[in-house]
């Protein structure tokens, strides 16, 4: 117990002192993390919205893949790429295993399915009845389409979250295509891992709460962003019914 | 007389969509009426609405619109569709504000920022929504929110407008409130009205015309008036009647 | 579901440590920690299971790097441990925490790299002078960097060259297990000081090759103890005694010297320092 609360309080200590080599892990793994969920984003939100619109029938086994795909263990995306950057896999001679670019890769193969596949069922929940609602209107089949997007904005923002929670707190792949190499490729989960297994357990603390409360800034992000509606509305009608008095 | 012009005209309609069968044989609406339809659930009248708004396209039959045969290419097909418009029985307002959701139609149609102000403001002052414009849309209550989807409706002068079921679960004071609505809009210009509606009563207080369908198929349809007094269906007298057993 | 809660709880209880009643349900066991370095290179499947058929006592193996297994039977969470960082076990015998240590085997280390062997290590046979020319040319050294037991001897070669290559741009600590360390090392076509065992298992599938082998600094010495009782009640003193017996008989170092892996014997009986 007294090795958990000094690890705490070592942990904080190295927080608040700026430790150069825990800030370095800490930007390095946001830095592949938020690079990964923004090549995700690109990918996985149009896709997700096109499949979102079609009817479900069609685009059944698709479906199933995708959420194939949302589920995979980071360490068995890690073992693809591997596999493909590797110097003897089709892509080895570009040199990028154990690079960040490797651990990106990693990322963006994890990340894409899951943003692809909520973005996809946040449109499916309303985007039909949004996009008759813009036909009736008189929207073309362009802006009916961007209406969909728009509207759909919280699940897909959520969409994103959600990838980004995942891939940032994911020790499997980027352990395999990243190599956990000090001082480039050794991100906050890999250093947690390696610290643990020293006994080095205040460093690997003190990441741990740095991790937590990343966690926690998303995660309230993402609670507020999807409530945010909601508690708008019962807000103002209240609000609404005391000016009736 | 404008009055007296065909708007739409449908011929041998078939199509079974959402559980509703419809089989209509023939139906004229004509220009600047307010047409009520009326009839038990499932009888086919969301379907039929769906249909005259190009959302549904029928399994067979011939669709005319002012003379026109459809469908037509898809330029005619949107200029036909811009130039009515649908309020769903479950309104859907966009995440945005009262006035953006109201400008929603004449941004689609490319109208200019200054004409796109001066008619929302207009129409919300005209409908008596003017302290609404800057409210966002989630925040409205079901009243205020089924006044705005028909103000956006509206907005763009459709020359048809069709409403499904728009009072179905609204308190008796805003039904009154959009039913004026109704009127007051019939009234001001040449814009044909066509009301799906479960309440016999509001399509007697609002209806020129009314429509009876049952089991997917047209039983009955004449002015108000006679529909109400002396209908030829012995089942029409019975629903208006409140007698009809399902 | 509470009552398969309950159930699975009660059965979990009963395998747990110390309160365990002798029920023979779940047999005598002993926990060995260990290092990856043994217990990757196979011999304690070949060796456990022998001495679970002579004494009815299972070993369950926790493997780890010479230092967390220090720590983890330090810590009362294993009954015997099977490392090799012989001043650390002495120093921890001396303190108490460990009892009965015998020096049980030795293997070696040797130098890989690539074929074309850009540092001309094969050049050489002294580890230090193998050290300076991969230092002096820059070339890509792959580091456990994880204070392993094999880390720990690395970083005390460097030191014997006179050299520290910490934070050198050539030199990749990784903070992982040999097996990984081989395979960067084969990936970047770069140099690594590995035990024999590993890379002989993974030989197949590494192109990398032996560079220098033999030089007495590259011995690697064994050590077997048991965790002190004295120290932790609930330890299983007289099984993991068996254990050490049976490693320690002439038996045991016969079937040691006879364990081999694609042909080759990876473990040597006894002491090998001197």
């Amino acid at each position: 117990m007294s090795r958990l609360m000094n690890g705490v309080i070592e942990a904080f200590r190295l927080i608040l002192a700026f430790d150069p080599s825990l800030l370095e892990i800490v930007f390095l793994s946001l830095r592949v993390s938020i690079t990964a969920i923004v090549i995700a984003t690109l990918l996985g939100v149009p896709l997700g919205t096109f499949l979102g619109l079609k009817p479900e029938k069609r685009t059944r086994f698709l479906n199933k893949l995708i959420f194939t795909f949302m589920g995979m263990p980071p360490v068995v995306a890690g073992l693809i790429i591997y596999l493909i950057l590797s110097r003897q896999g089709p892509l080895g001679v570009l040199g990028l295993l154990y690079s960040p670019s490797a651990m990106v890769i990693a990322q963006v193969f994890l990340a894409s399915p899951i943003i692809t596949g909520l973005t996809m069922v946040g449109i499916r929940a309303q985007g039909s009845e949004v996009e008759e609602t813009a036909r009736s209107l008189g929207a073309g089949a362009a802006l009916a389409a961007w209406t969909v997007v728009r509207e759909s904005r919280i699940a897909t923002l959520g969409a994103i979250i959600t990838g980004f929670s995942r891939v940032v707190a994911e020790v499997g792949a980027v352990m395999i295509v990243g190599g956990n190499i000090d001082g480039r490729t050794r991100v906050m989960t890999t250093a947690i891992v390696l610290e643990t297994r020293r006994g080095n357990f205040e460093f690997a603390i003190g990441l741990g709460i740095i991790l937590l409360m990343i966690s926690f800034v998303i995660n309230s992000a993402l609670y507020n962003i999807q409530k945010g509606g909601r508690s708008d509305g019962a807000g103002s009608s209240t609000g609404r019914a005391n000016r009736d008095i | 007389m404008a009055q007296e012009a065909v708007l739409v005209e449908l011929t041998g309609i078939y199509k079974e969509y959402d559980r509703e069968v419809l089989q209509v044989d023939s139906l004229v609406l004509k220009k600047g009426l307010i047409y009520g339809i009326i009839g038990p659930s499932g009888a086919g009248k969301t379907t039929l609405l769906r249909i005259i708004n190009l959302l549904t396209p029928p399994s067979s039959g011939t669709y005319h619109f002012k003379g026109k045969p459809l469908p037509g290419n898809g330029r005619e097909r949107l200029a036909l569709q811009r130039s009515m418009a649908l309020v769903f029985q479950k309104t859907l307002l966009f995440r945005d504000s009262v006035w953006n959701n109201v400008a929603y139609g004449l941004r689609a149609r490319k109208y200019s920022p200054a004409e796109i102000d001066r008619r929302v403001g207009q129409l919300l002052e005209q409908l008596g929504m003017a302290d609404l414009a800057h409210r966002r849309a989630d925040t409205l209550s079901g009243g205020e929110a089924q006044r705005v989807a028909i103000a956006r409706a509206v907005a763009f002068d459709p020359e048809l407008l069709l409403l499904d079921e728009p009072t179905a679960n609204l308190d008796p004071g805003n039904v009154e409130v959009i039913e004026e609505m109704i009127r007051k809009m019939s009234r001001a210009g040449s814009m044909t009205v066509v009301m799906v509606t479960h309440n016999v009563f509001q399509a007697r207080r609002i209806a020129d015309e009314v429509i009876f369908i049952d089991d997917g198929k047209v039983v009955e349809m004449g002015p108000a008036k006679k529909i109400f007094s002396k209908a030829e269906h012995e089942k029409t007298r019975l629903y208006v009647e409140g007698r009809m057993i399902y | 579901m509470v009552l398969a809660l309950a159930i699975s709880l009660l059965l979990f209880a009963g395998c747990s440590r110390g309160a365990r009643p002798d029920d023979g349900l779940t047999g005598d066991f002993i926990i060995l920690a260990t290092t990856t370095s043994t217990y990757d290179s196979g011999l304690l499947d070949f060796l456990n299971p022998i001495f679970t058929e002579q004494t009815g006592i299972e070993v369950q193996v926790v493997s780890q790097g010479t230092g967390a297994a220090l720590e983890t039977g330090r810590r009362g969470d294993a009954d015997v441990l099977l490392v090799h960082d012989r001043a650390s076990e002495l120093r921890l015998v001396g303190e108490g925490a460990f009892v009965d240590r015998h020096d049980v085997m030795y293997n070696d280390f040797i130098i890989v790299g690539p074929e074309g062997d850009p540092a001309g290590v094969m050049q050489v046979d002294r580890v230090a002078a193998a050290y300076s020319s991969i230092a002096g040319g820059g070339h890509t050294f792959v580091s456990r960097g994880d204070d392993s037991g094999t880390h720990r001897m690395e970083l005390r070669l460097w030191d014997g060259a006179g050299i520290n290559p910490e934070g050198q741009g050539w030199y990749l600590s990784i903070g992982q297990g040999m097996g990984d360390t081989l395979n960067m090392a084969n990936e970047k076509l770069g140099y690594a000081m590995t035990d024999r065992g590993t890379y002989v298992a993974m030989k197949n599938n590494l192109d990398l090759v032996i560079l220098l082998e033999g030089d007495p600094v590259l011995f690697n010495q064994y050590g077997v103890m048991v965790v002190s009782p004295k120290e932790h009640s609930h330890v299983k003193y007289e099984s993991a005694i068996k254990y050490i017996e049976f490693l320690m008989s002439e038996e045991g170092q016969n079937l040691i010297n006879s364990y081999q892996v694609n042909g080759e014997t990876l473990f040597f009986p006894g002491y090998g320092l001197e």
